[in-house]
């Protein structure tokens, strides 16, 4: 909804705290998630992540989440799915080129980077979205990372 | 004077054949000899026929003769279909000229823009334009699947790899790499203005060596975005080139301001179009004025001038601006004509 979507980059600061605090708690679930199985879980997953995301950013399930970096506002809902944005066709007033109604999702990703703890991090390039992930929980897959990261085990 | 006579710049070579290799270039093209010479370069906008006659791209490309340093090939501008940007460099380059590639994100995905790029430098282009692309909507066929599988800084790391890396995005490697000048496009006046000279960084990081810049008719835009590119450390590691162009008449001036999206034209621009008797002859000396201007800025190398449906003004302009001082760029057939003026 766009509204709450405005409201979540206005309050990019609380919710980049609350999920700083709440990743190491998806990370400790890894022993869980192994015992449930990764891929039993991710249905159940998806579906909590979507409706939470879903409804605080409009977010697109592209399985490869930046709003840590975007000021918590999901660029793939920019009509040109850009992930480095902004373009060069924002209006004046700030708002999109091909949907006057609504403002230039990289103009709020830029208000929202202000108040994050991290404000450098719109600097990060970010590549290309990786069509196979899209639709899979990018939570489960940032505890897989983790804990592969540590052991040395394959990600994917 | 022709341009062979000048110290520093490159002896051209005969019809499309590519310079020879030099250390810390990354082309075998003119365009970026003459940047890394020092040298103000002037490019200018192509527009693609629609028409599958080649003299239709010729035509187009001889009206700049002796004026531009590259012409950008555009690539389904304002997302209205065109002669292909890949095919019109093909022309091009054939018989010696320097164009640059544009690359919109819009309509193909990464697999057709790598082999794109592989195959526009088989067939010797040497600059490539990085850009998003517009919207579908704006164009002839709003109807169409607007593809975006890169954006533009995506598209610059992607050819720089496989231009340094010698690899596709997948990792898989290219025997001969494809030589290239890669460029991206920024805009100064487009909000968030504070973001902008960041988000140039992030192009230079993502590979952009030159920068072809949106439409400047406000030149305090451009001015504040320069300063702070400076202080970001920005300008010795990238070229810039604002663009610029003639207005028509301060009707034409207002329908851009009102319909095109990034373009901001002061009223004062508009006014001065208004009162004029012959508005079309006002918006070319403001274009030369702008020009002028720009050069003064510090860190700027060149002007990229975008001369939609004045295309024949672009030598006069060029010319009455005296940017080039006297330097007369190399055009086929140039030679010929120097050695029996």
């Amino acid at each position: 909804m766009y509204r709450v979507r405005q409201w979540s980059v206005t309050h990019a600061r609380k919710l980049d705290f609350l999920y700083r605090a709440f990743e190491p708690v998806l990370i400790k679930l890894h022993p869980l998630f192994k015992w449930v199985g990764y891929s039993r879980i991710e249905k159940p997953m998806r579906f909590v992540e979507h409706a939470i995301k879903g409804f605080m950013f409009d977010c697109q399930m592209c399985g490869k989440c930046a709003l840590s970096a975007t000021g918590m506002s999901c660029p793939m809902n920019c009509p040109k799915s850009i992930r480095n944005g902004p373009c060069g066709g924002v209006r004046l007033d700030g708002t999109c080129e091909v949907k006057p109604e609504m403002r230039c999702v990289w103009v709020e990703a830029w208000r929202g980077s202000q108040q994050m703890r991290d404000p450098a991090a719109i600097q990060q390039v970010q590549i290309p979205v990786n069509n196979l992930l899209k639709g899979s929980s990018s939570w489960l897959r940032v505890v897989r990372h983790e804990h592969a990261a540590h052991s040395g085990e394959a990600a994917e | 004077m022709t341009s062979s006579q000048e110290p520093n710049l490159p002896q051209e070579p005969n019809l499309g054949l590519p310079l020879p290799e030099k250390k810390g270039h990354s082309s075998l093209g003119r365009l970026e000899r003459l940047l890394r010479a020092g040298k103000f370069a002037v490019t200018a906008e192509l527009a693609p026929p629609d028409s599958a006659l080649p003299e239709d791209v010729f035509e187009r490309a001889r009206m700049f003769d002796g004026y531009v340093d590259g012409m950008n090939a555009t690539d389904g501008s304002g997302a209205n279909c065109h002669m292909s940007s890949v095919a019109m460099c093909a022309l091009l380059t054939a018989i010696g000229y320097s164009p640059v590639l544009q690359i919109s994100c819009r309509d193909k995905n990464r697999i057709a823009i790598q082999g794109d790029v592989l195959g526009a430098a088989a067939m010797g282009v040497a600059n490539i334009l990085c850009l998003s692309g517009d919207g579908v909507q704006v164009g002839d066929h709003p109807e169409a699947k607007p593809v975006f599988d890169l954006d533009s800084m995506s598209l610059l790391e992607t050819i720089r790899t496989m231009r340094d890396e010698s690899r596709f995005l997948s990792g898989r490697p290219i025997t001969s790499p494809p030589q290239v000048f890669i460029g991206a496009a920024e805009n100064p006046s487009a909000p968030p203005v504070e973001f902008r000279p960041q988000r140039l960084a992030k192009k230079i990081a993502a590979g952009a060596q030159f920068i072809q810049t949106q439409y400047i008719f406000d030149i305090e835009h451009l001015r504040r975005f320069m300063a702070r590119a400076g202080d970001l450390g920005l300008l010795e590691k990238v070229f810039v080139l604002p663009g610029v162009g003639p207005l028509a008449s301060a009707r034409t001036a207002l329908w851009i301001r009102n319909n095109v999206p990034g373009i901001h034209i002061p009223d004062a621009i508009i006014k001065r179009l208004e009162g004029a008797q012959q508005p079309r002859l006002e918006g070319r000396k403001i274009c030369i004025e702008l020009i002028q201007q720009i050069r003064e800025i510090e860190g700027v190398s060149g002007v990229h001038i975008m001369a939609y449906r004045q295309e024949d003004a672009v030598g006069e302009i060029v010319q009455q601006s005296g940017v080039l001082d006297g330097r007369v760029p190399w055009y086929p057939g140039c030679e010929v004509k120097s050695s029996t003026a």
